[in-house]
């Protein structure tokens, strides 16, 4: 087993990782910009090293400043957390040249699965349903002109390279598509680096349904059931939940081999996602895998048992998985709301409250003295419930939100509310339209302030 | 902005005589008023964080929000005379000459010239030469051979002149 490993992360999955590090007797080693020296991932790790400004390119992105940190503390193992450099294969390879274990699948897999368009050929060939798309770049507008017609609109453009909604256009006419496919490949280049784009059938109001595995390093790959996180913003997912209110036992079963099987055909060896949207007859369709722990991982656990990360670290340190598919049992019904810092400046909330009480997890960096830098994601916390149905998990996630204090800024806690508040959500009739359809009718009242910008 | 830049700007406000001075770049907002026969400097960085500035004793520059009426400190540097913090630039491992066996590239006491070596810093196993920024004298070392140093990190203090 690792005797110390080097987090390159921050905030709420940094602390998560100590979490299990120092369950497992593991030393820890935090890094940090200058905008988080006083951050609680700091303070919890055996020893930190400040490793750049706060800009992440020249901090949390910056390779050699992760590298020379683990070399200097004698670290061997890294990891990535999500975000930043969890699905770099670059540093994966370079943690290989520096015999420093990488804590996530190889770079091949990373490198495969980065390029969208690649891990749908793969999928596509382990016989995993993929959405009708072009199966390829798409570069000219007289190609994408002939993809759309023969998929029928509307269709989506996405970024090869792409992730967290950026670099994608919906398009339902095929005088938007020249426009839409420049804007596409110009964000993608922006964005990521690489122009290459591609086109999908775009499924209208589609539920979002992803499936959890863990693999390890000698061919056994295990799924952890699937979890829903239909409820998004601009491609930002809210809320999720474990298990989805509407895959049956008979269909999980059937989803789970198939991405098991997926998974095995390309090697997978760590903790990874597989993501897929399903439409109004429940058909299931691959859009992409993820090569990291998620954000949302804690829910999975609530209904599983199983300590996602800890098992992660094992895997990753050449360990056999701890237990085989049948034992994996899973019970009652975890939602997650995302608190975010909706207009994200550096602040000082004064003493707030996190939630407790039976079935609440809270995984968050936030304290009495924390501030939250402008220069990093907006996730402040994550609040986790655990029911023995998805009723019972909604009624302690509304009464733990309701008991949540935060002051000194503006969060997502008070939208969150009105949506476990909501008819359609509580009887599980959501998609990744219900956002939309949510924040439609709610803009009147000016005087309110903070109205999510649609 | 670098404290050099700044050191300049005060050069030329004080050759020229001028009362007030303000200048915008980059998200910096420096502005230069002269208060009695001294000019005060006010520095606000757009971003939150204070500029990476080498903090010394003697240094013209205070972080400030811009709209302040800002209590500017006082220049003390007249007679040409501060200390200067040569900081890590990167993470590595600090070495003050270029094998075990050499002499150290400069010692306290020695005079140095700007852009001149000063240590090494190993990161990733490549050595990476770090060079003052000042002419001046060194008068303080420090971290000791050998040690891993952080980004940000004092290394040398260098009497400027």
């Amino acid at each position: 087993m690792f005797k110390k490993i080097l987090i390159a992360n921050r905030g709420e999955i940094a602390l998560r990782v100590i979490c299990a590090c120092r369950e497992m007797g593991i030393k820890t080693v935090a890094v940090w910009s200058e905008a988080d020296e006083h951050s609680l991932h700091v303070r919890f790790a055996d020893e930190d090293v400040c490793i750049g400004p706060p800009r992440s390119s020249e901090s949390y992105l910056h390779v050699p400043a992760i590298i020379s940190a683990a070399e200097i503390t004698g670290a061997d193992a890294i990891h990535p957390g999500y975000g930043f450099l969890s699905e770099s294969a670059y540093l994966a390879e370079v943690c290989e040249a520096c015999h420093i274990k990488f804590i996530g699948p190889s770079p091949s897999v990373i490198r495969l699965m980065g390029e969208k368009s690649r891990a749908r050929r793969a999928m596509k060939k382990a016989g995993v349903s993929t959405l009708p798309g072009s199966d390829g770049p798409v570069e000219t507008e007289e190609e994408a002109q002939a993809v759309a017609a023969s998929l029928g609109y509307p269709v989506i453009i996405k970024a090869s390279n792409g992730g967290g909604g950026r670099g994608m256009r919906i398009v339902r006419s095929g005088d938007e598509l020249a426009q839409a496919l420049r804007t596409a490949q110009r964000e993608a280049q922006a964005a990521f680096g690489i122009g290459d784009v591609y086109l999908e059938k775009y499924l209208e109001a589609p539920r979002h349904i992803e499936v959890q595995i863990l693999g390890d390093e000698h061919g056994n790959v295990v799924h952890l059931g699937e979890r829903e996180c239909s409820v998004q913003r601009r491609h930002q997912k809210l809320i999720e939940e474990a298990p989805s209110a509407v895959i049956t036992p008979a269909q999980r079963e059937a989803l789970g081999k198939m991405v098991v099987d997926a998974a095995k055909a390309v090697g997978y060896a760590s903790a990874g996602t597989f993501e897929f949207l399903m439409d109004a007859q429940n058909n299931l369709y691959f859009i992409e895998a993820n090569t990291r722990l998620q954000v949302e991982h804690g829910v999975t656990e609530l209904v599983t048992g199983i300590d996602i990360v800890k098992e992660q670290i094992r895997v990753a340190a050449g360990e056999r998985l701890s237990f085989t598919q049948d034992e994996v049992k899973m019970s009652g019904h975890a939602i997650e709301c995302r608190v975010n810092a909706e207009n994200p400046q550096t602040f000082a909330p004064s003493p707030g409250r996190v939630p407790g009480g039976p079935g609440v997890r809270v995984d968050t960096f936030v304290h009495a003295e924390a501030t939250v830098p402008p220069n990093y994601d907006s996730l402040i916390a994550k609040v986790m419930t655990h029911g023995r149905d998805r009723t019972e998990a909604i009624a302690r996630m509304r009464r733990a939100l309701e008991m949540t204090v935060i002051e000194g800024i503006h969060t997502s806690v008070p939208m969150h509310l009105r949506i476990l508040a909501d008819e359609d959500f509580q009887a599980a009739r959501i998609s990744t339209a219900f956002m939309e359809r949510f924040l439609a009718p709610a803009v009147p009242s000016a005087g309110a302030g903070k109205a999510p910008a649609a | 902005m670098t404290l050099d830049e700044i050191k300049q700007i005060l050069d030329l406000v004080r050759e020229h005589e001028l009362a007030e001075f303000e200048l915008e770049q980059e998200g910096v907002k420096l502005r230069v008023r002269k208060k009695g026969q001294e000019p005060a400097v006010v520095v606000s960085p757009a971003h939150t964080l204070p500029l990476p500035l080498v903090a010394a004793p003697g240094v013209a520059a205070v972080a400030a929000p811009a709209a302040e009426a800002a209590p500017a400190a006082e220049v003390a540097e007249s007679e040409g005379v501060e200390l200067a913090v040569v900081k890590s630039p990167i993470v590595g491992t600090f070495y003050r000459a270029s094998e075990p066996t050499a002499a150290p590239f400069v010692s306290v006491g020695d005079t140095v010239r700007k852009n001149q070596v000063l240590c090494l810093i190993e990161a990733m196993k490549l050595m990476n030469e770090i060079t003052s920024e000042y002419d001046g004298e060194i008068v303080q070392v420090f971290v000791e051979n050998g040690q891993p140093v952080q980004y940000g990190e004092r290394l040398f203090a260098v009497r400027a002149r």
